[in-house]
């Protein structure tokens, strides 16, 4: 039973590198386990539940203004029909949120959720088996109809598969995947939604760790899962670059008075005073001003020796940020260098150097 | 630059100090007031005479405290200096504007700390807690990419002065080894009879290369305390006073704290040229008038680039200064005669300033011939400051 090895595709690689698994090896655990963790495969643990509130234009555009979409369709009865529709739809993605169950529910849950054989009774045997923390790795969609004010959505979950232990960046830890389906009022099909979450055992804390390579790509095949990376410092005047950095685009503020660009970035233009500022994107080439090669204190997050440099962008500014592809031994202050991207973890992309030659040889 | 009114106004008048340990086994304050009476006694004066306390912001032992338990009075003066190891002669200026001004008249200027047994600075700042501070978000740019330390920060500067300048480990290695020679030879040094040879440089291990083990200064527990007073009122007290000749900080352009990589040139330290061209207004000396220095050596390698920011040689010849042998006693700048931090201890500068005090006092273990003026330094890599001590010659 190892159907989870499905998640090697490309939407659960590139929303959350923790789900990158070393295939087929599971701990030990005990039969007894395992056989009441295979019960509840193919089991309904949450039976057939309607949102609060019928599908409505309110709803609607609230949540296509957060997404910051756009599309006419949602809100204007005149541009919807004039694609068809008999009137405005809600966004197809938006079909999970009809049965959201709301915060108060979630601080104080309805009986059924506690029902036994439940979603609950499934999580109490998890962390029974110390696979006490959660996190959701990837969610496929499958949409047969588009939704209209007026539907009355309702959900039902079914288990289809509980993987074997797993050792991933976050922890050792079993999928869990589960098949939601939603019906209307008439309980016809509306969308599946196959949900995958990954229930762990949280690492130690202050536990070494080594990464691979220099630059420090997250989890590999065979070895142990790293510590994660001291996290940015992030606050209004920062966010941005690492926002952009988690789109793997490396930015250089500008000022928008005199076009000046700095790095790092500030509130305020050291040229010309100005608070006025935009971004423009690097193409990503440089070389390399100088650097250091990292040997003692360690830190679990990397793997030593370690290259940091400071890179001079050919658009002037210098970032700080690791070197990878080259040896210690045969880095070269001034070497031509190329931008690469390290997702170093779901929540952490940064910027890293490789020398440009051996890009090209 | 303008001369102003500082030179001569004030004298350092005693210093005192703990032992030099890794694990003093006591707190940081009982290390204060230990520091604090000690100075004062070698003043010649008492705690109740102090009207003025000068410290770093990273001191953890307030002026309260340090006041309240060593039975000071009334104090009309306090003050601080932020940027770690750049606030240390900062410190000393402070009290002597407020001497000079009429704010107090006796102030005592301290720093104590179990650095090496308690929090040590040397393991860097990965896993420090989080805010939003502009001082925290700057860290963004150097934790995530395992930038960490100082040493770290500064083998970046040192890489591109190699690359530019053609300096090499050995070097670095020489400013160690001069150091490691005057400490040996220094009964309050932590090296005490323990001197190195540039083989033992070149065969320690890396720590940040181009940065070896002994490139890097030791962590210390331990206090020191300087009390500063009028230059008329030094005449009266015990020893010769050290008058303050010159004292200045200096926060150069584009500065960020240790990591200022984001300047047209990074192989020189701006912010201790513009204290230099202070100290030298306002004491009407120069370069040639400076007959000792203590140099700040968290790290070897910016102490060349001090020399060349001081005067002392021009840019990119602070290699062939130091291979000169110019830094031992005997040559033209006797340089860290307590053996810096690197061989007595790590007191944040403020024992290098004492040893400045001894030098015009003549009355450093390895005392040279002649000191008429001695130049300090305080932190390099951070917004910092610097003094022209004197004697009444």
């Amino acid at each position: 039973m190892n159907g989870t090895s499905r998640s090697a595709d490309g939407t659960s690689s590139t929303t959350n590198g923790a789900s990158r698994t070393e295939d087929g090896t599971s701990s030990p655990a005990s039969e007894a386990y395992e056989e009441r963790l295979r019960a509840f495969v193919g089991r309904e643990v949450t039976g057939p539940t309607p949102g609060q509130d019928p599908v409505n234009q309110p709803m609607i555009r609230h949540w296509a203004e957060a997404m910051g979409d756009r599309n006419p369709v949602y809100t204007d009865e005149r541009a919807a029909r004039a694609t068809g529709r008999p009137g405005v739809v809600a966004p197809a993605s938006m079909v999970q949120a009809w049965t959201m169950r709301g915060y108060a529910a979630t601080v104080a849950p309805a009986a059924r959720d506690t029902a036994p054989g439940g979603l609950a009774a499934l999580v109490a045997l998890l962390d029974e088996g110390g696979y006490t923390s959660v996190v959701a790795t990837d969610s496929e969609l499958e949409f047969r109809r588009e939704l209209v004010p007026g539907d009355h959505i309702a959900v039902q979950e079914t288990v289809e598969s509980i993987s074997p232990e797993k050792k991933t960046a976050l922890g050792a830890g079993r999928f869990v995947t589960t098949v939601k389906t939603y019906r209307d009022q008439a309980g016809g099909l509306v969308a599946t939604q196959r949900w995958r979450t990954l229930r762990f055992r949280p690492r130690e804390a202050g536990r070494p760790r080594a990464e691979r390579s220099t630059g420090g790509s997250a989890a590999q095949p065979g070895a142990e899962p790293p510590a994660r990376r001291p996290r940015p410092a992030v606050n209004r005047d920062n966010a941005f670059w690492f926002e952009a950095a988690r789109e793997h685009r490396l930015v250089i503020q500008r000022c928008a008075s005199c076009g000046a660009l700095r790095h790092p970035p500030g509130p305020c233009c050291p040229e010309c005073s100005s608070l006025w500022w935009d971004t423009v994107e690097s193409g990503g080439r440089g070389h390399l001003y100088s650097y250091v090669v990292n040997h003692h204190p360690r830190h679990p997050a990397f793997t030593y020796p370690l290259l940091v440099a400071v890179v001079e962008l050919a658009e002037g500014t210098r970032l700080i940020a690791n070197l990878d592809g080259v040896a210690p031994e045969e880095v070269r202050v001034g070497m031509p260098l190329v931008l690469d991207w390290l997702d170093a973890d779901p929540d952490l992309s940064l910027p890293v150097f490789r020398p440009a030659a051996t890009e090209e040889s | 630059m303008r001369a102003g009114t500082l030179r001569g106004a004030a004298a350092i008048a005693g210093i005192g100090a703990t032992e030099f340990s890794k694990d003093s086994g006591r707190s940081e304050l009982q290390l204060a007031c230990e520091a604090v009476l000690a100075a004062l006694a070698d003043a010649g004066l008492r705690p109740a005479d102090v009207d003025g306390l000068v410290t770093f912001t990273a001191e953890t032992n307030s002026e309260i405290h340090v006041a309240r338990n060593t039975g000071m009075g009334e104090v009309s003066f306090f003050s601080r200096v932020g940027y770690g190891g750049g606030a240390g002669c900062g410190t000393v200026q402070q009290a002597a504007m407020a001497v000079a001004t009429g704010a107090a008249e006796v102030v005592v200027c301290y720093r104590a700390f179990n650095e090496r047994s308690g929090e040590r600075y040397g393991l860097g700042q990965a896993d420090r807690p989080m805010d939003t501070s502009a001082d925290r978000a700057a860290y963004a740019w150097m934790t995530p990419f395992g930038l960490h330390t100082p040493a770290q920060w500064v083998a970046l500067f040192a890489r591109r002065y190699m690359h530019e300048y053609g300096a090499d480990g050995d070097d670095f290695g020489r400013v160690a080894v001069v150091d490691r020679k005057h400490a040996a030879t220094n009964p309050a040094a932590w090296f005490y009879q323990r001197p190195i040879t540039l083989e033992d440089h070149r065969s320690s291990r890396w720590i940040a290369e181009p940065l070896r083990l002994l490139d890097c200064c030791q962590e210390t527990d331990g206090g020191q305390a300087l009390v500063v007073v009028s230059a008329e009122r030094a005449r009266d007290l015990p020893h010769p006073p050290a008058l303050i000749h010159g004292a200045a900080q200096g926060l150069g352009r584009d500065q960020h704290m240790m990591t200022s990589y984001y300047r047209p040139s990074i192989s020189g330290i701006p912010e201790m040229g513009l204290v230099a061209r202070q100290l030298y207004a306002q004491s009407g000396l120069g370069p040639l008038d400076v007959d000792a220095a203590i140099l700040y050596d968290h790290f070897t390698p910016l102490v060349l680039p001090q020399l060349e920011e001081l005067g002392f040689c021009a840019r990119g010849e602070a290699k062939d200064f130091i291979a000169d042998g110019h830094l031992e006693v005997g040559g033209r700048l006797p340089a860290n005669t307590h053996g810096g931090q690197l061989g007595e201890a790590y007191l944040h500068g403020m024992n290098g300033i004492a040893e400045g005090v001894r030098l015009v006092r003549g009355t450093s273990v390895n005392q040279p011939e002649g000191v008429g003026h001695v130049l300090v330094t305080a932190g390099t890599g951070v917004p910092t400051s610097g003094l022209v001590l004197g004697g009444e010659r």
